[in-house]
């Protein structure tokens, strides 16, 4: 749940990366916090086993300036992977305003990615929200991986195995090398700001 | 019950609150937050500048895993934990079960004097919540 403070005028949103293991979502707000270095005014917080998996989350807080006399603070979040890590990433969804669902496009990882989007769906409704209403954008990591000879799932089986139902916005993207990251993260901002602008109007 | 706005008024009540019974015995910074990480407000003596929004994703993220860890023992809830340093140390105490308070202070309070006025401000907090509905 986003919060508001009239006094001060400051929104604070909270989306969260999340998808399966080794997916890319560190990456991703690696690559945020390296190229948008401006618009973030701490130092990313990640907490990490010794391995460099991440054990808890990792956190990052960016600006948007301002959005009709409110300033817009997203905090950006990401979940451990790990399968056995559940109850971690649930912490993590606690009061979650919009989701980024990195999937990973390598062949070997379609089941996967499906299995850790059926749990996200849970997640979600053990804390009342529905992945059906939440902002939700999809991005479909590492398709750079194509040029060096590894399989690759076609974007149209991707799109069948997690955006049937959900009809949500998808991006390609290579979190390594920011192909689509910051389009993806704009999606995200946008969909959430007008998700919360309906509820408090 | 719903944390998403609280009113300017409610705010400023609290800051005073925070600035009578805290800062003034010489607490460096205090915050409060809510379980999703978000800071409600912060307050600090002037001097003490701490990244407050790392901060709170932290505690918040802190105090889930003691919860967790509760549960774990048995135990419904450890409402309170303390964290001791050097030359700072941090007490986190729950205001219910959305609401966290977090005191940074030094070498010149007592932990126990901390507390004494940590409890009365809770409850001054949570009357003037109730009030406010």
């Amino acid at each position: 749940m986003s919060f508001i403070n009239l006094r001060e005028k400051i929104v604070q949103v909270k989306i969260v990366y999340y998808g399966p293991g080794r997916g890319g979502k560190t990456t991703n707000l690696e690559y945020i916090n390296r190229k948008f270095s401006k618009q973030i005014q701490s130092e990313m917080v990640s907490l990490k086993t010794h391995g460099d998996r991440t054990l808890f989350f990792d956190f990052l807080p960016f600006n948007m300036g301002q959005i009709k006399g409110y300033d817009l603070k997203i905090q950006l979040y990401t979940v451990p992977g790990q399968v056995k890590y559940n109850a971690t990433r649930k912490l993590v969804l606690k009061g979650v305003d919009g989701i980024v669902f990195v999937a990973d496009a390598q062949e070997h990882m379609r089941e996967k990615n499906i299995r850790s989007l059926n749990q996200l769906h849970e997640n979600l409704r053990d804390y009342k929200e529905s992945i059906f209403r939440i902002p939700l954008v999809l991005q479909y990591n590492k398709v750079d991986l194509r040029n060096q000879g590894i399989p690759i799932l076609p974007t149209a089986i991707l799109e069948k195995d997690l955006n049937s139902k959900l009809k949500v916005p998808a991006f390609e993207g290579s979190a390594l090398t920011g192909y689509n990251v910051p389009e993806t993260l704009k999606k995200i901002i946008s969909s959430t700001v007008i998700s919360i602008q309906k509820k408090l109007l | 019950m719903n944390y998403g706005v609280v009113s300017q008024e409610q705010l400023e009540k609290i800051d005073e609150l925070l600035t009578e019974k805290l800062i003034k015995i010489g607490v460096d910074c205090v915050i409060i937050i809510d379980m999703a990480g978000n800071i409600i407000t912060a307050k600090d003596n002037g001097t003490s500048k701490y990244d407050v929004y790392s901060f709170a994703a932290l505690a918040a993220g802190n105090f889930a895993t003691v919860d967790a860890m509760a549960k774990l023992v048995g135990e419904q809830e450890f409402s309170l934990l303390f964290h001791k340093g050097t030359d700072c140390n941090i007490h986190f105490s729950k205001i219910d079960d959305e609401l966290l308070l977090i005191s940074m202070f030094g070498k010149d309070i007592s932990l126990g004097f901390l507390r004494l006025n940590v409890v009365e401000t809770i409850e001054r907090i949570k009357r003037l919540w109730v009030r406010e509905q």
